[in-house]
Formats: C-alpha cells, structure tokens, sequence
C-alpha cells in the first residue's frame, strides 16, 4: 500500500514539474510546419443571431472542404465580446488556431503582435491571387506599406434602416438624406414612448465606428499622417459633440440608449420603438426578432450636405471580418487551401448570404443577389463612401479609449449633464494621454 | 524548520531508553512516518508555487519591462524599462496616475461600505436567528441562496434589475413607490457606484451571517443566563457578552471580507463590462482595463505589484494591531 502512495506521490510530483518546464518554453517563433496535416482548428466569430446559427451555417460548409480535401476543420464558434482576449491570450501562449477571424478593424494591431501569417505575394498567389479581392476591403488589412497580416472574408458597411409605417404615420416620404434632415424627421417620430433614433451608448466598438465617419465628416482624423495620436483636434471634437448631441441637445435618441451595449438598439427597432437605426448588415439580426423584410427600408447613412462620396461626404467605415492564419500552426499548407476555399466565389456566395454580408471576393460580389434591396445600398456605399478605421499598431486601443470616452459622454447626456465642447475636449485629451506611449 | 527537531530528538530517546537493535528496524519506519506529512503536503505546495508564487514572480518581472503588443508574443524579449511603468503609475498629476488614484479611493470607500455593511447586516441576522421560531430552518437557508448562487449568474440578474427603461428596481423606485421623480441610470454616472455597493452587499453578507451564527455557538448560553438574572437587557447582553466573545472570530471575518472586497473583479466587470463608470471604477478592473484593454502590460503589472504591496501592508498593520489587542485583553 504504501509503495503504492509513495509512487502516487511521486508521479504527481514529476508529472506538475513537467508542467512548470512547459510553462516555461516561451513560444515558438517559427513560421509554421506541416507537423499535422490533416487538422485544422477554426475560430469563427459569432456572426449570425446565436452561436447555434453561425454552426448551422458554418458546419455543412466545412464537411464539404474536407470532402474535397481530406482534411478535418475542427470549428469554435466565439462571441464578440470574448474575441479579441481570447486572440491574445492564444498569442502569448502561443496555443492558439490554425485559422481564425478578426475584426478587421483590428488588423494592424494583430500584425503589431507578429503572430499572424503575412500574406505576401507567394502566400496571395495560393489563394488565388490579390486581384480577386476589392480594394477598400483590402485597405483594412494591415498597416500601409506591409504585407497584409489577414484576408477579407465578409465586408459590411453602415446603413440606415428606417421603419416604414412610423414613417408613414408622421407623414415622412423619404428617408433623411442628411443630419439636418435625420433630425428634423427624428423630431417628428419622438414621442408616445417612441423615439427617433436608436444608438448602442455603452458599447465603445459601435460608439467608435459612428465618431470616426462624423470625423472624417468634419475633415478631422484621430491620428497624425505619421501615426501619432490625435484625439483631440477641433475637427474630432465637433464631430463627437455632433454624434453626443443626437440625444444631449436634439433629442433623438432616448436617454436610456446611454446604457446600451448588447443590441437593444436593434430590439427596439425590431419591435417598433425606434423608427430609424445605423447599423451594419443588420438585415438577419432583424427578420431573426420577426421584423418582415418589407416593413422597413434601408437607406444610405446621412453626410452633412448632398449625397454621400468622398472626403467630407463619407458615411462608413469599410467594416467586416477577415481571415487570418496563426503563424505557428502546424499545418500552414492546410490553412492556405482553407483560407482558398473560405474565399472561393461559390463559397463566398454562400456565407454571404447566410450572414447578410457582402463578399470581399470581386467575382461573388458581381452576382445579381448582391445587387437587390439592402444588399445594393451596402454595395454602393463600400465601393464608394466608406474609408478603413486608422490602420495603426494602436488602433485597439483608440477603440476602446475614445470609444469609452464617447459613452461616458452619453452617460452625462443621459443624466441631463450639458454636454459642452469643452467637456467633449477634456474627455478626448483624456483618453489621448491614457495612450501607451512608446 | 519544524522538521530538524524531533528528527534530532528522536535517535537520542532511543540511545538512551531502549535496546540495541530496536533503532535499525524502527528507523526506517520512523522516518517515513515524519516525512509522509510533508510529502502529502508536497503536491500542494507544487500547486501553490504553480498557480500563485511563478505568476507573481513572473507579474513582478513584467512590470519591469516595456510590455505592449509589440511584444506579448514573447514577452522575454520585451525591453526592460527600469522603474519608468512605476513611475507612469504613481505620478498623480498625469492622466494614468491620476486615473489610478481615483479607482483607489472609490475601492477604498467602496471596501470599507461593503465590509460595514455585510458585517452589521450578518451580525444582525445571525443574532436574531438565535432564537428558535417557526420557519427560522427555511430563512436560514433563504439568507445563504447569494452565496451559493453562481456569481456570473447573480450579476447578470442584477444588471437586468438595474435597466433604466425596463428593470424592476426603476419600477418599483418610481412606477410603484414613487420616491424618485424619473426613471434613474444605476449602470452609468454616478449611481453606479450605489448599484456595486448593493450588489457586493447582496453578495457578501451570507457569509458574514454563517460565520458570525458558527461563532455564536461557542458562547456558553449560561453567560447570558447570568447576565439576564443581573437585570442585563438584550443590548447590554450583545454589547457585553456577544461582541466581546466573536471578537476572534470578527477579526478573521473582517480580514477576510476586505481582501475579497477589495480584489473583487467579478462583480464589477458582469454589471459594467470592461470599462467600468468612472464613479465605480474599481482597482481590480481598472488594472485589467491596463493590461488587456490597453495592451500596456507591463504598467498593468507594476499596478497589480503597488496593490499587493498595499494589501500587504494593510494585512500586516491589521494583524499586529488585532493580535496585539489580544495579548492586552487575555492580561
């Protein structure tokens, strides 16, 4: 018996020690090997209305791919809110995917770390080719002047969806083509616990896409030519007072969107409580809350005067998911046949209905279905009025620091605090100076 | 250290009492019966190193390095950057330092409020359930549902209680009571602070109630027998008898209560997410939001390396003051 403690005793003792030394091994530095051929592990960022959704989705697709290929995708579906810790943690721990989404605002943030497979010009050409791709979803890719650190998969951009029958009741006949306009209309539609406009006040991802487009609106950027911070220019501080004042001084958005973060704004327009929204490809969130396709419309984002374009009339961010490969996997050559297949035309077709989303993938894209409705409205504004978020090794943390900044703008707006071009530069130098400085 | 006295010991009382050739079949057996305690301690001693002591020296190392998302990939080769993420830290006139100051204090009153109150409301509950009553079985299996239930799961509720526009409490405040005049936000400004605080108080205060009713069972009831028959009413008889006789058992409770309050990070990242409001801007978010939100983990570092010098601090004031009080009142 006691023979047989001791040696309990011991192999536990041995078997934590072996674990402490691998702890202790660091990270391999290489750029992936073929160790493992016939597996693949894919993280997919939650896209559809559940989980259960993205792997209904998700799961059929990838039976095909290892039909085709032999090789078996062994498929995580990730929630938004966890992505980007989970990204980082397999990045220190060097325990990570062989292929997984990011957001691909966070492009050249990810590349900062140096963990993602850079896709240069051999890696392209096994994939198919650069060419294939759109060029604004390319731009969202890295930082300029470096090989792309991922590979479009799904582009978005933002829209206006309005209610047609709230609408129609406040005797509105076009959706508002600019602020003025979106105002205006937001006025008549507020009222009898309905409101104008609804907003995701707490949530600093969504609060970010909406001031940058209002920066560019006002000429503004949030960092310098050079890449150096810039939060707090008289350009960048309209353009937020501007967003915040939608609910603060115009009051068309309802006091307790400020507390928003998990898509009630999108709730309330399902249900009619809101009558218009700026959202991205929110068409399958909607008809999943049983709002019918035809009983709201979707129109381009409001500019500041005329119609939406270039500069000053730019009305989206070139939102959307890429594809990108762990540079230590141990099957590279199986991630560049999957990254092929995931961006194949039929395959692209596919998904991007599935998601509401509109591919990346030039020859996908020129198909008719893509051309129809909400889908034509995305289009036309990705080919020609959204701009990428700054693609910067800092761009993460911009998010998060104006983003917080802007809900804690709403937050004073909620609270009835007058919300002053001051306070909007106080609370932007603020988050400027809580950036790493290098 | 314990180990070298009796292992000494041991072969002098066998010199001297017993026969020759005893010692040469009794040691072997001796001495596996002395090291068997240790060496069942031994795994979790490995797991104590493994999961506290490596992280702690590791978290001490990364404070001094320059760790952002340049270098978490392998964090080994980030560059050392001296005292400077300590400085970033402590200087109170620029925007990190003084962030982190003011998460420090609103802790600080946060721990103190939250401790008070779970101790008093505990104390109260345990005192009163002293006494024998129909149904007191089911309260007090009632009181201790906080603690049983699963944070993430008690949290979320709360934060569904807590909406401006659709939770029971702005119901029940305005709707039904009317004691406010409109709706109010307790997830952003400054009422957050009070939604924390009834959250951790919600929370915490089982606990106090459990160990206070164990402690109150060692109090002789003859005590209050005697103290009854003196004319001693029941305050008298909590004041003079009860609160003297759990002091040992409050001080642990206490100690206790402040660390978890103090280092908790659930409560707060379930009902705000990962950037808190500034008026509940608790230290243990705050750090978090340093280090992966931020990605500037090697200041998130240094921070958690001031806290725990702090709670360090805090602990050994607090057991030298409490058990130096003892040593007075056992005289």
């Amino acid at each position: 018996m006691r023979r047989i403690r001791a040696a309990a005793v011991g192999a536990v003792t041995v078997s934590l020690l072996t674990a402490v030394t691998a702890c202790g091994g660091g990270s391999s530095t290489g750029g992936g090997s073929n160790d493992s051929p016939k597996t693949l592990t894919y993280w997919a960022s939650n896209q559809g209305a559940s989980i259960e959704v993205d792997k209904k989705v998700l799961q059929p697709e990838l039976d095909k791919f290892e039909k085709q290929t032999g090789i078996e995708v062994k498929l995580e579906v990730i929630p938004w809110p966890d992505l980007l810790n989970r990204i980082l943690t397999a990045t220190t721990s060097g325990q990570g995917p062989d292929v997984l989404n990011i957001g691909n605002t966070w492009s050249a943030s990810l590349q900062a770390t140096g963990a993602l497979l850079p896709w240069d010009e051999k890696n392209f050409t096994a994939i198919g080719g650069k060419e294939r791709f759109v060029d604004s979803a390319l731009g969202s890719t890295g930082a300029q002047g470096q090989d792309p650190a991922a590979v479009p998969l799904y582009s978005m951009a933002y829209a206006l969806y309005y209610n047609k029958k709230l609408f129609a009741d406040a005797g509105i006949a076009k959706p508002p083509a600019t602020w003025d306009d979106l105002v205006a209309a937001g006025k008549k539609l507020s009222g009898d616990g309905k409101w104008g406009l609804g907003a995701e006040g707490s949530n600093p991802s969504e609060n970010i896409h909406h001031v940058f487009v209002f920066a560019k609106q006002h000429g503004a950027d949030f960092f310098t030519a050079d890449g150096k911070p810039d939060f707090a220019n008289d350009g960048a501080v309209d353009a937020i007072k501007q967003y915040v004042d939608l609910m603060a001084k115009d009051k068309v958005i309802a006091p307790g969107n400020a507390e928003y973060a998990q898509n009630q704004s999108v709730s309330d327009f399902a249900k009619g409580k809101t009558a218009m929204l700026l959202w991205q490809s929110a068409s399958a969130n909607l008809e999943s809350q049983g709002m019918s396709a035809d009983s709201y419309g979707v129109a381009p984002v409001p500019v500041q005067s005329g119609a939406p374009g270039t500069d000053k009339q730019v009305n989206s961010i070139v939102a959307g998911i890429n594809l990108a490969v762990f540079k230590n996997t141990d099957n590279v050559d199986g991630a560049k046949k999957f990254v092929k297949f995931m961006t194949s035309d039929e395959e692209q077709k596919v998904l991007n209905t599935a998601f509401s989303s509109i591919p990346p993938v030039k020859g996908a894209q020129s198909d008719a279905s893509f051309n129809a409705g909400a889908n034509a409205v995305l289009k036309d504004t990705l080919a020609q009025s959204a701009v990428a978020m700054p693609q910067v090794a800092d761009e993460s943390q911009f998010e998060t620091a104006v983003g917080t900044a802007v809900k804690d703008l709403f937050a004073d707006a909620a609270a009835g605090r007058p919300v002053t071009t001051d306070s909007v530069k106080a609370a932007l130098e603020k988050a400027q100076q809580q950036m790493p400085t290098k | 250290m314990t180990t070298a006295a009796p292992a000494e010991a041991a072969p002098h009382k066998n010199a001297s009492g017993s026969a020759e050739q005893t010692p040469r079949f009794r040691r072997p057996g001796r001495i596996r019966r002395i090291a068997l305690p240790y060496l069942l301690l031994l795994p979790a001693l490995i797991l104590e190193l493994l999961v506290h002591l490596v992280p702690m020296v590791i978290g001490i190392v990364m404070s001094f390095k320059e760790l952002t998302q340049f270098y978490i990939r392998d964090w080994g080769t980030a560059p050392w950057t001296g005292l400077s993420n300590y400085q970033v830290s402590v200087d109170f006139d620029a925007p990190v330092g003084e962030a982190l100051l003011h998460s420090f204090f609103v802790t600080i009153a946060f721990t103190l409020l939250s401790v008070g109150l779970c101790w008093l409301i505990g104390t109260a509950a345990a005192i009163y359930m002293q006494d024998t009553f129909r149904g007191r079985g089911l309260l007090r299996a009632l009181f201790l549902v906080p603690y049983a239930l699963p944070v993430y799961a008690a949290v979320i509720t709360w934060v569904f209680m807590f909406q401006h526009d659709n939770g029971l409490v702005n119901h029940v405040l305005h709707d039904q009571l009317g004691i406010t005049d409109k709706p109010s936000f307790w997830l952003i400004g400054d009422n957050s602070f009070v939604a924390l605080l009834v959250v951790s108080v919600w929370k915490g205060w089982p606990f106090a109630f459990l160990i206070v009713m164990a402690g109150l069972q060692n109090i002789p009831k003859e005590q209050y027998e005697a103290a009854a028959l003196d004319g001693a009413g029941m305050w008298q008889q909590i004041r003079r008898i009860t609160l003297p006789s759990l002091r040992p058992v409050n001080q642990v409770l206490v100690l206790v209560l402040f660390l978890w309050t103090f280092n908790d990070f659930n409560t707060p990242y379930v009902l705000f997410g990962r950037t808190a409001p500034q008026a509940a801007d608790l230290i243990s978010v705050h750090i978090y939001q340093a280090s992966f939100v931020t990605w500037n983990f090697g200041t998130g570092s240094a921070m958690s390396v001031l806290l725990l010098l702090f709670l360090l601090v805090v602990t050994g004031v607090y057991l030298l003051l409490t058990s130096r009080g003892r040593k007075t009142a056992d005289v």
